[in-house]
């Protein structure tokens, strides 16, 4: 693999002004204004192994961060593990990425976590931070031991029993309070499940078309307003993974206003795609929540652009061949996400001209890290002593969607062969370029 | 007309061709040899995953009485129990060589994966639509039932239209379809195909038992049956209702099975308000005493046992046309 010190010519950070950018042992040591340029290279190292690349005006941006992938390791290897799901995590841009807690065995103890971070830094990817369970088993009974994760060496912060949510109120609202001793923040499933026995999809005139039990949206709203006054009420922080309708941006937006301490997620996959996707009974659209309506998707775009939805999360779940290869009503939820959610987010958000380039680095590497409590190492600013930390992209660049080209081991992606906009050139990881020319370094 | 799936992707002209072509079935049903030598040499599989009797045997007839070869394979339970998987049984059938694939299935779309997955070649998944079988929707889930669908239609135009109406539709009648819509496959598949054909159709159930975006579909919603039938419905099709809707627990949708049939349910007095010219149809199997009462089950204007005959004739029309003529 290439050294962690460089020059990238001709790169533009947050897509302005293009600069020449040295890095020096992994950190950011120069930034040169092109324009500025008087022919000569500056100061330069004179390590043998550094080297040069010309950046041919792509867009820099810092590495993104992912608070909501499933690396399914350990327990379901034959889905992804923290190796491969971390290849899928490079090539798509991300220096760190959250994985979340149902794994078997449940990421509830300090022991699980610690493995599944080992596993992450004998990979060296990208940082992989474990997301611990909330309640033991997922079950949403008992608070699992949360600071014994928070004190574990994987340093847990992040809490979650996604997949499942934390139901019973009282056991949300002990949760809450229980991670403010070690800042942590809990990200809640919203899925009232009392309301989504048996439910297949978004319930409207698409589910009652096709015969497919219905997923109210009001399943997910009454637990996420529920969730934003229980935080309020014992004044901690709430994250709101995969928002996926419109009443639930409209009580986010209105949360805020009245200073809940609350940030908000939402999928590519929901930024993108409709329930209209169902109409083929193709179990790769089938997803949770499940893919909403037009107007949802439009009330998402403007949460996104607006700040109400703070982040992009992909929700990356993959899943074996047979899981999907069946009947709607038997298959498995979910889809991968990792190395298509840029192109999902350039061609739903940047190209109709709802966020710029600097607002794809807020809501997918800044603000991100800062809700996973990294953002000492991760989302820094390109600047000069930052770590370097960064993912170089070729907007221009056209790419059809094909899950056997991708690292997942999983091949459950609801784009394949759709073109989409958009290409990572080279993620570098603390200086390392792990991708470099759209392929992962081969490791030395 | 390469499968039968649903009656919402059946042109009015298809429809009526199956009608009409129903028929002509039905009359060589009349004749002392029932036999046709139409479809000899061809292998239609009845693939059950969901115990109907009834619907199996009314494929197996009409297969037979066109001389095709017959293969009945039930499985009970789906590739959730782990039992073999929709996909192998698929590949399976392919391999013995089958011509028509008649499925019933718990799972709604489990008909169109089927025609369109790609399974049936052993290709990716939603790979290509294979080239030579024909599938045909015996039930799929909530979905869709259009042979039932067609049936019913076939029933309604003989006793409304007339015996010789070939080449009609069913335009302006007024058809009310009544019970648990939500759960209904009979009820959607209806819908559809009375909207084609040119019939004004009332739903008419409890709220709890009207599916979220109906207000969208082809058809008047109503809770009120009593109303419904003040309107002089040309015919009243009466849905079943399964008991573990009602009473308790968070599966109920009802308060009870007798507050039901006092709403909803077809009794003397209720019959005694529709027009003499008006028929009383079901799916079967019914509940007696529940959404149908005896003497309407069982009142001269009652078709019901009418329509299982003509299941036959409808089921022999759509495998003639999915596979004759088709080299």
């Amino acid at each position: 693999m290439r050294s962690n010190s460089f020059r990238l010519a001709n790169v533009r950070p947050y897509g302005v002004e293009p600069v020449d950018i040295t890095v020096t042992n992994g950190v950011i040591s120069n930034i040169t204004p092109v324009s500025q340029e008087t022919g000569h290279p500056g100061e330069l190292p004179s390590d043998d192994e550094f080297w040069e690349l010309d950046g041919k005006d792509h867009i820099l941006l810092p590495g993104f961060v992912d608070l909501h992938t499933h690396l399914r390791e350990p327990g379901r290897e034959d889905a992804e593990t923290v190796l491969s799901g971390s290849k899928a995590a490079a090539l798509g841009g991300y220096t760190a990425v959250f994985a979340m807690a149902n794994t078997n065995p449940v990421a509830d103890t300090a022991g699980v976590v610690e493995q599944v971070w080992r596993l992450g830094q004998n990979a060296a990817l990208v940082d992989v931070h474990p997301v611990g369970a909330v309640t033991v088993g997922l079950r949403g009974e008992q608070l699992a031991e949360l600071g014994a994760m928070a004190n574990s060496r994987a340093k847990v912060r992040v809490f979650s029993d996604d997949g499942h949510c934390v139901s019973d109120s009282v056991v949300m609202r002990r949760a809450l309070e229980y991670v403010k001793a070690f800042d942590g923040v809990i990200a809640q499933h919203a899925q009232e499940p009392s309301l989504t026995v048996g439910a297949q999809m978004n319930e409207g005139v698409v589910s009652s078309e096709l015969g497919l039990a219905g997923w109210p949206a009001v399943a997910e709203e009454s637990i996420i307003a529920r969730d934003v006054l229980l935080a309020e009420h014992v004044g901690s922080c709430l994250h709101v993974l995969h928002v996926s309708t419109r009443g639930s941006v409209e009580i986010i937006r209105w949360a805020k206003q009245r200073g809940i301490n609350v940030t908000a997620e939402v999928t590519p996959h929901h930024l993108a795609l409709t329930d209209e996707s169902a109409r083929g009974y193709n179990p790769i659209f089938k997803v949770n929540p499940p893919l909403r309506t037009a107007d949802d998707v439009r009330a998402l775009r403007e949460g996104l652009a607006d700040g109400t939805i703070d982040t992009v999360g992909t929700d990356h779940a993959p899943h074996p061949v047979e899981d999907k290869d069946c009947e709607w009503a038997y298959a498995a939820f979910g889809m991968t996400g990792l190395e298509t959610a840029l192109s999902v987010v350039v061609k739903t958000m940047v190209e109709p001209g709802l966020l710029t380039w600097a607002d794809v680095a807020r809501v997918m590497s800044v603000t991100p890290a800062r809700i996973g409590r990294i953002s000492h190492e991760q989302g820094r600013p390109i600047a000069v002593g930052e770590p370097a930390n960064l993912v170089l992209v070729d907007p221009d660049a056209k790419r059809m969607i094909d899950p056997r080209a991708q690292a997942t081991a999983s091949s459950n992606t609801p784009f394949v062969g759709t073109e989409l906009p958009g290409k990572v050139v080279a993620t570098f990881l603390r200086g390392t370029p792990v991708v470099f020319d759209g392929v992962l370094s081969a490791t030395s | 007309m390469q499968h039968l799936l649903s009656t919402a992707e059946l042109s009015r002209a298809d429809a009526i061709d199956i009608l009409d072509t129903a028929a002509q079935m039905a009359a060589t049903q009349e004749r002392e040899i029932k036999k046709l030598p139409t479809l000899r040499g061809r292998t239609v599989v009845n693939l059950f995953f969901e115990d109907s009797t009834r619907t199996r045997i009314s494929f197996e007839t009409a297969a037979k009485r066109l001389s095709a070869d017959v293969i009945n394979f039930s499985a009970k339970g789906s590739s959730a129990s782990k039992g073999e998987s929709l996909k192998d049984t698929a590949l399976t059938l392919n391999a013995m060589g089958a011509d028509a694939v008649v499925v019933r299935s718990a799972a709604s779309g489990a008909a169109h994966q089927l025609a369109h997955s790609g399974w049936l070649t052993g290709s990716s998944f939603y790979g290509s639509d294979h080239p030579g079988v024909a599938i045909l929707n015996a039930g799929d889930g909530t979905h869709q039932h259009p042979t039932q669908a067609l049936l019913d239609a076939y029933t309604m135009r003989r006793h409304l239209v007339g015996p010789d109406a070939l080449g009609q539709g069913l335009d302006g009648l007024k058809v009310a379809i009544v019970g648990d819509v939500l759960h209904s496959r009979v009820a959607r598949s209806n819908v559809w195909l009375l909207k084609t054909l040119g019939a004004d159709v009332t739903l008419v159930a409890p709220p709890t038992l009207l599916p979220v975006g109906a207000e969208t579909w082809p058809a008047k919603l109503s809770y009120d049956l009593d109303a419904t039938l003040a309107a002089k419905p040309d015919a009243v099709m009466m849905l079943r209702v399964q008991r573990e809707r009602m009473g308790g627990g968070s599966s109920a949708f009802l308060p009870s099975a007798q507050e039901y049939t006092r709403l909803y349910g077809l009794d003397r007095k209720r019959l005694e308000v529709l027009p003499k010219h008006g028929i009383v149809l079901h799916p079967g199997p019914m509940n007696r005493g529940l959404e149908i009462s005896a003497e309407a089950a069982d009142s001269p204007q009652s078709v019901i046992v009418e329509q299982v005959a003509n299941g036959v004739a409808v089921r022999m029309a759509a495998l003639y046309l999915l596979l004759a003529g088709k080299e």
